[in-house]
């Protein structure tokens, strides 16, 4: 599943064309959906706004490239959908909108304001004595807003136990690494000491991000009601070797040379 | 409808507009309302909501800390689950530290959040302009989606919460004045989104007026009546959308005044002007607000009168304007 999404990842970037779209932090999330999608989230396109469904918020609104190609791997988007990907008058831009009969929960793109969100949204759940998991994905650059540790703050206060905060750590942002833009490294300990139980994956293993985000896991694991917290190591760009940790691929073109470079290595990985 | 009598519409006034929603009608309407959650940012007692927060389920009240912009969003997560959240603290602390959480959640997902601002205007006087709100009109007036309404009294303050509530609109509620509010509204009157009230009968000037300025409007009134001028005096509480036919009914008088405890920019006044320049005929508008700058603090009395913000400054302004215009 990861490879056919990145793969179509690749097709709708370069379809995109001179508009370009954000290919390194899409692709660095590519495993992370796919596992959510396929074995984590309890979702079902045919009741989308099933009152008991799981909850994704996706925070880090810039990783359509992932977040589309799983909706559609999942039965929520078609490839008609897809096909009209950054199009003019169309629905799907550079940043999900909210929509639930396409499964999308919040609208984003403005960074962190999800992981705010998905705070209210495991109050209400609680509130309403559902047993919904909220599952919300940020980026590590997205951790230098600071309304990131107020909801983290708010998360730990209320004992949302039902919320599991997802960082896909590819270790950069648009104007370079995260360590010399405002090193928000160590996040691990930052989330510990903001109240979650945190663990580290490598971000590009399905299966140890599974073993992370199983609920079963979870409750074994917790002692105490508190949230949790999936750091998630990846590679920005993960899958095409040119634009593996190149902070230039943060968004950009693809060119027909590189889009074919591009697809055969995915291809032949 | 809640029906209002003097003796409550006393009862709202002593409590001034913020006592009277969160000392009062949001008790009232927890009973009616099991999905209504209440968000502050610290300001529980302040707000007067000991007694809700003593009497509510945990879930129907959430302290958010002093940090407003989370308190908003976490009001969008429960509006998006069915709830119906009213989030409040001091005006400029919720338009302007979460103004984008604001255009977020209300404005482009249209979430429905009822947002409280209190205190807005000059009232919080000593405490200096970290604590005035003199923008928040302009700043929410220019997000799509987002409804505005601006109570007279503190009986319509109560009035316009449960219109908003009813709503399952975002809204944006600015309140205005202290205790001790002077009274407007004595009897039960019909309060609708793009609606005003005309409060005070004349023919030859209209003040349209918003917030605790629409009292300060009638006292105005009534001394240029004494001048041999007969005024009338409109409570324009539905700031946005704004009353397009009021505004065109006002322009047959000799001039049109507007009055607002918010900046002479971008608010009231403003939206005014938007309207009466879309008409082919229109009459003199004269906007009347607070200063384009940042103060020296002072007591609430002060403040009003620094800006001309005070009846008898008000009435000489209208006096004055209408002179001028004569001469010419």
């Amino acid at each position: 599943m990861a490879k056919r999404m990145r793969l179509r990842a690749l097709e709708m970037a370069y379809a995109s064309g001179a508009n370009g779209s954000h290919l390194g932090g899409g692709l660095s999330a590519i495993e992370i959906m796919a596992t959510l999608y396929h074995d984590i989230l309890c979702v079902d396109p045919c009741a989308p706004a099933d009152a008991n469904r799981d909850r994704l918020i996706v925070s880090k609104g810039h990783c359509v490239l992932a977040y589309y190609t799983a909706l559609y791997e999942r039965g929520f988007l078609s490839e008609q959908d897809l096909q009209q990907f950054e199009q003019n008058g169309y629905h799907w831009h550079g940043h999900a909108m909210r929509d639930l009969v396409h499964g999308i929960e919040f609208s984003g793109g403005s960074l962190s304001m999800g992981m705010s969100f998905a705070v209210g949204e495991a109050m209400a759940c609680k509130a309403q004595g559902l047993d919904s998991r909220v599952y919300v994905l940020v980026g590590d650059g997205e951790c230098d807003e600071g309304l990131i540790w107020e909801s983290a703050m708010a998360t730990a206060h209320y004992g949302l136990d039902n919320l599991c905060v997802i960082v896909d750590k590819n270790g950069l942002q648009y104007d370079g690494e995260t360590t010399s833009v405002l090193n928000t490294d160590s996040l691990a300990k930052k989330f510990e000491a903001f109240g979650f139980e945190v663990s580290e994956v490598d971000g590009h293993d399905c299966s140890a991000i599974l073993k992370a985000l199983k609920p079963s896991d979870i409750s074994i694991q917790s002692s105490e009601k508190k949230p949790r917290c999936v750091i998630a190591n990846t590679i920005k760009g993960k899958g095409v070797s040119f634009m593996e940790n190149e902070k230039t691929w943060h968004h950009h073109t693809l060119n027909e040379a590189q889009y074919n470079q591009a697809r055969e290595e995915v291809e032949h990985a | 409808m809640r029906e209002l009598t003097r003796q409550m519409a006393r009862v709202y006034s002593r409590l001034g507009q913020r006592g009277a929603i969160f000392g009062m009608a949001i008790n009232e309407r927890a009973a009616q309302d099991e999905k209504m959650v209440v968000l502050t940012a610290d300001l529980a007692t302040l707000s007067g909501m000991d007694r809700y927060v003593k009497s509510a389920a945990p879930w129907r009240f959430i302290n958010a800390g002093i940090a407003e912009q989370n308190m908003v969003g976490m009001a969008a997560g429960l509006a998006a689950e069915g709830l119906h959240p009213v989030v409040t603290t001091y005006a400029t602390f919720l338009t302007m530290r979460a103004c984008e959480q604001m255009r977020h959640f209300m404005g482009y997902m249209r979430l429905p959040i009822v947002a409280i601002g209190s205190g807005a205007g000059l009232s919080q006087g000593f405490a200096g302009n970290t604590h005035y709100t003199i923008e928040d009109l302009s700043m929410m007036r220019a997000i799509p989606n987002i409804k505005i309404l601006s109570p007279a009294d503190a009986a319509s303050a109560v009035m316009l919460f449960d219109m908003a509530m009813d709503s399952n609109e975002p809204v944006y509620i600015r309140l205005t004045g202290n205790m001790n509010t002077p009274m407007v509204y004595e009897s039960t009157v019909p309060f609708g989104f793009g609606r005003s009230n005309c409060v005070r009968f004349g023919s030859d000037v209209s003040i349209l007026a918003t917030g605790t300025m629409v009292h300060t409007a009638i006292e105005a009134a009534e001394l240029l009546e004494q001048k041999g001028l007969s005024v009338e005096v409109i409570d324009m509480y539905s700031i946005k959308p704004i009353d397009t036919e009021r505004i065109r009914e006002a322009m047959s008088k000799k001039l049109v005044v507007t009055v607002e405890e918010h900046s002479k920019m971008g608010g009231l006044g403003a939206a005014v002007a938007e309207v009466m320049s879309g008409e082919a005929h229109s009459s003199k508008l004269l906007r009347l607000g607070i200063a384009d700058r940042f103060d020296l603090a002072g007591d609430y009395e002060f403040l009003l009168t620094q800006n001309r913000l005070t009846a008898d400054l008000i009435a000489e302004d209208i006096l004055s304007n209408l002179c001028m215009t004569n001469d010419k």
